[in-house]
């Protein structure tokens, strides 16, 4: 499996997801944000989180409108596989891959901390390695992960399965709990908790590596 | 020539930072708000012959999130 994890100025997780992929034992490519197109070869592009363009104007807006990411559209509308995390959920918002919105935090704090998981759907190749139902623990950070959805879109989301991961406890005010969204082909993931700091002993726990092995399960079978 | 943008949650989104500036102001002793939302002004130079059609094609594709957002343009001097 080869990546390509995306760099924009103001990321602050490219290496660490660059980590996550290569301890599955993916290759892995950085992307500059000025690039306007992507190395060949690519099974799945990585967006990384940090603050891109130092979130003006809106979290991960600028960044949706790079010269790269207008080829990280056309990859996943062409059946590309992306995953993005914290900022690059934001930034896959943004460009429209994935429905809804991440506003303010409810509680308008920036909330750091260890966050416990339900595993919602493992009919994704990001969850299929975990159980159904499966409560994990994975950090998050962010001030900017209120995911904004309205009613309709909630039940369609959670009626596809396209809920990935849910918060068992609210951090930050998202709608129906939703903590990471699939898209319609299920090949594009957004989630605000950060699996990549959770895949080494170092880190605490492992519960996000299932993430990067699903992934290069799902890429070594098709 | 200027172009003002505004920018404002659409309704029904709510705003967590409008309802804490309502409260701020409930505290301050201002107990007549019943309801606060917070937008954003975005002031444009325009270059002679920008048209009100750009600045709406600049506002769909940039300057506001029309999932959460709504906006409206204002066209000022010639």
């Amino acid at each position: 499996m080869k990546a390509g994890v995306l760099t924009f100025p103001g990321s602050n997780c490219d290496r660490d997801l660059a980590q996550g992929f290569k301890l599955a034992g993916a290759d892995v490519e950085m992307v500059w944000h000025k690039e306007t197109s992507l190395p060949s070869g690519l099974d799945v592009i990585g967006i990384p989180g940090g603050f891109s363009f130092g979130d003006y104007l809106r979290c991960g807006a600028i960044a949706a409108r790079s010269p790269i990411c207008a080829a990280v559209v056309e990859f996943a509308k062409g059946g590309g596989h992306v995953i993005g995390i914290c900022n690059g959920f934001q930034v896959l918002c943004e460009t429209g891959l994935l429905p809804g919105a991440l506003m303010r935090n409810a509680g308008l704090t920036f909330v750091c901390r260890q966050q416990q998981l339900v595993v919602d759907s493992t009919d994704s190749p990001y969850t299929s390695g975990f159980d159904k139902g499966a409560r994990i623990t994975v950090p998050i950070a962010h001030h900017d992960g209120n995911y904004s959805a309205d009613e309709d879109l909630v039940a369609r989301l959670r009626g596809e399965g396209r809920v990935a991961f849910s918060y068992a406890d609210n951090p930050n005010g998202s709608a129906g709990d939703i903590a990471g969204v699939l898209s319609e082909n299920r090949r594009v993931l957004g989630m605000m908790p950060h699996p990549e700091r959770a895949v080494e002993a170092a880190h605490g726990n492992r519960d996000g590596a299932a993430v990067f092995a699903s992934l290069m399960d799902a890429m070594a079978t098709a | 020539m200027k172009a003002k943008v505004h920018v404002m949650l659409k309704t029904g989104v709510l705003d967590p930072q409008g309802e804490a500036v309502r409260h701020a102001l409930g505290t301050l002793g201002f107990d007549g708000v019943e309801g606060v939302r917070q937008g954003k002004v975005i002031e444009l130079d325009l270059a002679d012959g920008t048209s009100e059609a750009d600045v709406t094609e600049m506002c769909e594709k940039l300057l506001a999130n029309t999932v959460i957002e709504r906006y409206s343009i204002e066209m000022v001097g010639a």
